[in-house]
């Protein structure tokens, strides 16, 4: 017998698309039995979606917004990560900062937008801040409990050798807290590709975000409205399938398996 | 064999590590438990040393006040005449289980304590261990993929490999089944015999402590005293079914409170 939770190799793919075309046909049939004239049918979506690549403003905005969320994240990633890392080692600095972190992270990188206008003005650097401030919570988040639940024993192990704290840090803590801490900057780069097209809305003139909100306001573009979120949705996976292949590199694995 | 480059130890008059009237006393909200009190012992270089007691007596607390994970509160001990004030590299506590490094492969673990060794000895070192602790074939192996024994003897060799006086092993093969633990321990005695380093093993083992030590240090329970130290004066190898054999377990039963009570 074979079930759904052990599936055939060409299962895994037939099912999927099963549903995708299942979809499509619904949304197909809707469109048309309810005659609607501002929603797309997928067909026009698809046309819109190579009007866009002919004109060649998509992959200008695609680059935009991949470009403000390597900057935004990476700078969540350099500066969110040592600031974890101190305040999991040491758990007086936290106590003190932790009250502050957990009334910031609450709010909404949307809700930060007019103040990251007022900071930046409209452009690259406003959309830039809003993705940092979006990616560096979770980030720091994880990084802090990464290292508080580091088992003793491997700090043991590692001062009994001699380390000082900086290389234990380095050495055994970091290594011990890393399958945590990219869990934590997996969730904040899909945050960070949530709040760029967000911010792309509003405070920026390009980018994918721009591109849904600007179709919609320059004639009422619905099926490039859509096109871009299509757009948007198969990068955001691309994105997170990307990282999710350094979850698999031997050193982290460790952490991501029920096995000791 | 030693290694060339390994760092031989002057024989010393006196005891290796001597322990002085110790006591440990932990703190639990304000009311004082006394967990050792007045520990005498004196343990000769060299020497296999096993300490057994109850359960919770505190056979852990007295390895980690030697180890220097942990300050007496009374009294003293002292290696080679130096009072232990932290951990050391020249000595090695090894933990029951999950104290290899996950994160790095059979060599990764093995070298971790060489990093200042320049890189042809470290490689001669790590190698040298790996074939002491019989893992050839799994130097780039991940400890998940290693078997419950297979990581004991790993972080066997992590300690070895930093040529240590001293290694303290924390019921090193109490996470084994029993078949492998038979095993480990003529292991334990075919490196300890070939390294000759000083061992102080706890176990709760009453077999494992007559199988391996010179000599057995019997606590007992909280607050632990020394109740008794026992010389096991069979040469090895040891038949285990041998009349002195029988004789010096029975003792040690007798000692802990349990003999004749199944």
């Amino acid at each position: 017998m074979n079930t759904l939770s052990q599936p055939r190799s060409w299962e895994k793919f037939l099912w999927p698309l099963v549903t995708v075309v299942l979809l499509l046909a619904v949304w197909h049939y809707s469109v048309i039995f309810t005659a609607t004239k501002v929603f797309p049918s997928p067909l026009s979506v698809e046309r819109g979606v190579s009007e866009l690549l002919n004109k060649h403003v998509l992959w200008a905005d695609i680059g935009d917004s991949l470009r403000r969320v390597a900057f935004g994240y990476g700078l969540a990633v350099l500066v969110g990560m040592p600031i974890g890392l101190l305040l999991g080692w040491n758990s007086a600095a936290n106590q003190v900062v932790n009250p502050v972190i957990q009334l910031m992270r609450p709010i909404s990188p949307i809700a930060w937008i007019p103040v990251a206008i007022i900071f930046f003005g409209i452009g690259d650097r406003a959309a830039v801040f809003l993705v940092f401030l979006g990616s560096f919570f979770p980030i720091l988040v994880a990084c802090v409990s990464g290292v508080s639940s580091v088992p003793p024993i491997f700090r043991s192990a590692g001062r009994n050798f001699g380390l000082s704290t900086t290389q234990l840090i380095a050495r055994v803590v970091f290594p011990a807290a890393l399958p945590q801490i990219l869990i934590g900057a997996r969730i904040a780069l899909g945050i960070a590709w949530l709040v760029v097209v967000a911010g792309e809305m509003i405070a920026v003139d390009s980018g994918l975000g721009y591109l849904v909100i600007d179709s919609r306001n320059s004639g009422k573009r619905y099926d490039l409205v859509v096109a871009a979120m299509l757009m948007i949705g198969v990068i955001g996976l691309a994105l997170d399938l990307g990282f999710r292949r350094l979850e698999k590199i031997k050193s982290v694995r460790w952490g991501f398996r029920d096995a000791s | 064999m030693s290694l060339s480059g390994a760092v031989i130890t002057e024989p010393v008059a006196g005891p290796k590590l001597k322990a002085h009237h110790l006591g440990v006393e932990y703190d639990h909200d304000g009311i004082r438990m006394p967990v050792l009190e007045d520990i005498n012992l004196e343990i000769a270089d060299g020497e296999f040393i096993c300490i057994v007691g109850p359960s919770g007596c505190g056979k852990s607390t007295l390895l980690n006040a030697m180890a220097g994970f942990l300050s007496p509160t009374a009294g003293s001990i002292t290696i080679d005449g130096e009072t232990v004030s932290g951990p050391d590299p020249r000595r090695i506590l090894v933990f029951q289980e999950r104290g290899v490094f996950p994160w790095l492969t059979v060599e990764g673990n093995i070298g971790f304590g060489l990093s200042k060794l320049p890189r042809a000895e470290r490689q001669a070192r790590i190698a040298h261990y790996v074939k002491t602790v019989r893992l050839e074939g799994f130097e780039n192996t991940y400890p998940s993929d290693l078997s419950g024994g297979m990581k004991q003897r790993l972080q066997v060799a992590r300690a070895l490999a930093v040529n240590p006086d001293i290694l303290y092993l924390d019921e090193p093969f109490g996470a084994l089944d029993s078949i492998t633990r038979v095993i480990m321990r003529g292991e334990l005695l075919r490196i300890w015999q070939a390294e000759r380093r000083t061992i102080i093993f706890v176990t709760h083992d009453i077999d494992e402590a007559v199988q391996l030590a010179d000599r057995v240090v019997v606590l007992s329970s909280r607050p632990a005293k020394i109740k008794e130290v026992l010389t096991i004066d069979i040469p090895h190898p040891r038949n285990i079914s041998s009349p002195r054999y029988l004789e010096l377990r029975d003792e040690l039963l007798k000692q802990i409170g349990l003999a004749y009570e199944v």
